[in-house]
């Protein structure tokens, strides 16, 4: 009986507080190259790429570990940074508060579409969550205060907690590694937490998860509101960071984009998303200066991975390591 | 004369934009739902092959001479060829998967093509003229009708309705109903359900060509007027029900005439109404309007 039994029982090295030995050696390889970074490349562009690391990893919370495909997820990025960025630049707002506000309001409107969407499954949820990003969309295009075509520009980034000037790009790009860290260990908290373990057992297997006495839609609208909050983060704080909020944060490519990143890197993979981010907006770096080339390049990646390589980058490779990472 | 303190000349202009809308709305989100229906796979490439029905008919007419006429017949044939060639390469292989491939992988080639096209013609319009047969209008007393407009709200209605009667009401539909529910036993009985499978996402994606010819004339022809087009006739397919076919032909013209009276009476809210209206409906009827909830 034991025999048999021990077959289930993770044999490999004890973790440690639920975090295996492989996660902690990829963590602190992620952090050690991401501290030493700035040093060697464009800071800018690496905070680009945290931001959109931060927003895929939330992405990667509601697809990867509850199996829904949110196809607007644009609308907390965005809605954050035009959160962000009025609260800084009109109420004049510490950049702390701006980003809090920021992602309070991400917050917020994750609870409203989550509530009605959430009752929706597969495709009916990808289409439902479309149309309300696109809602938010044309919102955004005719309210007075997100400043239309043009955006809210010029945004200030002011002095954390009245100590960091983060005027100073080397400053603000601890900042927001320090913002993408905290995030990303919250989010690895929450996965691989209880709560983490009974939104695994809903994407499995739904009906059942329910007969065991699991209310189904509060765990989901929870993942949901958390999904949008970290989301709301990331966009809060790249509006502080760029020191803009713009339409094409709350468009639907760019809903669209954080589904490439994801996808790239391994949906349902702990670092995944990270690695996929940081290819993605390499390449489009690359390929600015071809316009609608990038478009053609992002639909070739989605058809390939799609038809060959559904398990991301990270997902290969813990395959070929044997490890989850 | 006004009603509700609007010129009845200016309700009943948008009334037909509404309608012309709603064509495109009813035709577009009834390929929709034929796909949906036969491969429980949203087409997200259905607005790119939209736009692909309205450039077919600017080469026809630009590189082979052939006019709006033989657009209308060729240029669905052509485009659905293509998505033949798409379903018979790619999307058959993902039927055992999760269907949210399906929409990944549409997403892709909606992508691919309509940046192909933005890089060859840029953003900006090509102009299509109206056949001469059409051009002009009538004016019926209370507005003016240009023949056109008429010809494309009877047009598109006839083929709603068509496409209705071959599905609900045929032989063959009543095959395509039953591969619906259950394609393993339908192909114990000796039907090609594969074969089938190809045949509907054809004909689906040369609904969307169609609309873009029909289109082509009143819009110009340009590389992304599918892009946001279709989030909206998604927004119609869950209001009207995913798979329900009356229901996208209902639900598409009324939606479109509602957007049309919007734009009249709170001009504000016409781009966001028909998204809305859907939170309404979800509230309401998650399933849609005519949906069967599963």
């Amino acid at each position: 009986m034991t025999a048999t039994t021990d077959r289930y029982v993770d044999t490999t090295l004890p973790a440690v507080a639920g975090v295996s030995p492989p996660h902690l050696i990829a963590f602190l390889v992620m952090t050690a190259a991401l501290v030493a970074a700035p040093f060697f490349v464009y800071p800018v562009f690496l905070m680009k790429a945290l931001c959109f690391a931060l927003f895929a990893c939330a992405f990667n919370l509601l697809i990867g570990y509850v199996g829904l495909l949110s196809f607007g997820h644009a609308v907390f990025l965005g809605s954050a940074g035009y959160g962000a960025a009025h609260s800084a630049k009109v109420w004049g707002f510490p950049p702390e508060l701006a980003i809090l506000f920021g992602t309070a309001a991400a917050t917020a409107l994750g609870a409203v579409i989550g509530a009605l969407a959430i009752r929706s499954k597969g495709i009916y949820f990808a289409n439902i969550t479309l149309a309300f990003a696109q809602m938010v969309y044309f919102f955004s295009l005719q309210a007075a205060f997100t400043g239309g075509e043009d955006g809210i520009q010029s945004v200030p980034r002011g002095t954390l907690l009245g100590m960091l000037n983060l005027t100073d790009t080397l400053t603000l790009y601890f900042v927001v590694l320090a913002i993408f860290l905290i995030g990303f260990l919250l989010i690895f908290r929450a996965i691989h937490s209880p709560f983490g373990q009974v939104l695994k057992a809903i994407r499995e297997n739904e009906p059942r998860a329910i007969s065991l006495g699991y209310r189904a839609e509060r765990y989901k609208l929870l993942a949901f509101v958390l999904s949008a909050t970290f989301a709301g983060l990331a966009g809060a704080t790249k509006a502080l960071v760029f020191q803009l909020a713009s339409l094409t944060d709350v468009h639907w490519t760019m809903s669209g984009e954080v589904v490439l990143m994801t996808l790239l890197g391994g949906l349902g993979t702990v670092f995944g998303p990270v690695v996929g981010a940081f290819i993605v907006v390499t390449l489009e770096n690359y390929l600015a200066q071809l316009g609608a080339w990038v478009t053609v390049v992002q639909g070739v990646i989605f058809v390939v991975c799609v038809l060959t390589f559904r398990r991301g980058v990270m997902g290969e490779l813990g395959n070929f390591l044997r490890k989850s990472l | 004369m006004t009603i509700l303190g609007v010129p009845t000349q200016a309700l009943f202009g948008q009334l037909l934009i509404g309608l012309i809308n709603g064509a495109f709305y009813a035709l577009l989100s009834l390929g929709l739902s034929v796909i949906f229906g036969l491969l429980n796979i949203i087409n997200f490439t259905h607005g790119a092959q939209y736009m692909m029905g309205a450039f077919t008919a600017y080469f026809l007419l630009h590189w082979a001479g052939l006019g709006y006429w033989w657009s209308l017949l060729l240029a669905p044939i052509a485009v659905a060829i293509t998505g033949v060639v798409l379903e018979r390469t790619t999307l058959k292989r993902l039927y055992q998967l999760d269907h949210l491939y399906g929409l990944l992988l549409t997403f892709g080639f909606a992508l691919i093509i309509q940046g192909l096209f933005r890089n060859q013609y840029g953003s900006s319009g090509l102009p299509y003229a109206m056949p001469a047969e059409l051009a002009g209008g009538r004016n019926l007393g209370f507005m003016f009708l240009p023949n056109y407009r008429a010809w494309v709200i009877v047009f598109s209605l006839a083929v709603c309705l068509a496409t209705w009667y071959v599905i609900e009401r045929t032989r063959l539909g009543s095959y395509l109903r039953a591969a619906t529910e259950n394609p393993a036993l339908v192909q114990a009985f000796g039907i090609n359900v594969p074969r089938m499978i190809t045949l509907t996402y054809g004909f689906g994606v040369g609904l969307a060509a169609l609309a873009g010819v029909l289109a082509a004339p009143i819009y110009q022809v340009n590389p992304l007027m599918g892009a946001d087009l279709i989030i909206v006739v998604f927004a119609v397919v869950v209001i009207g029900g995913l798979g329900s076919i009356m229901g996208s032909i209902v639900t598409g013209f009324g939606l479109g005439v509602v957007e049309g009276f919007t734009k009249v009476f709170y001009p504000e809210a016409s781009n966001t109404v028909i998204f809305v209206i859907m939170a309404v409906v979800l509230l309401l009827r998650p399933a849609g309007l005519f949906g069967r909830a599963s």
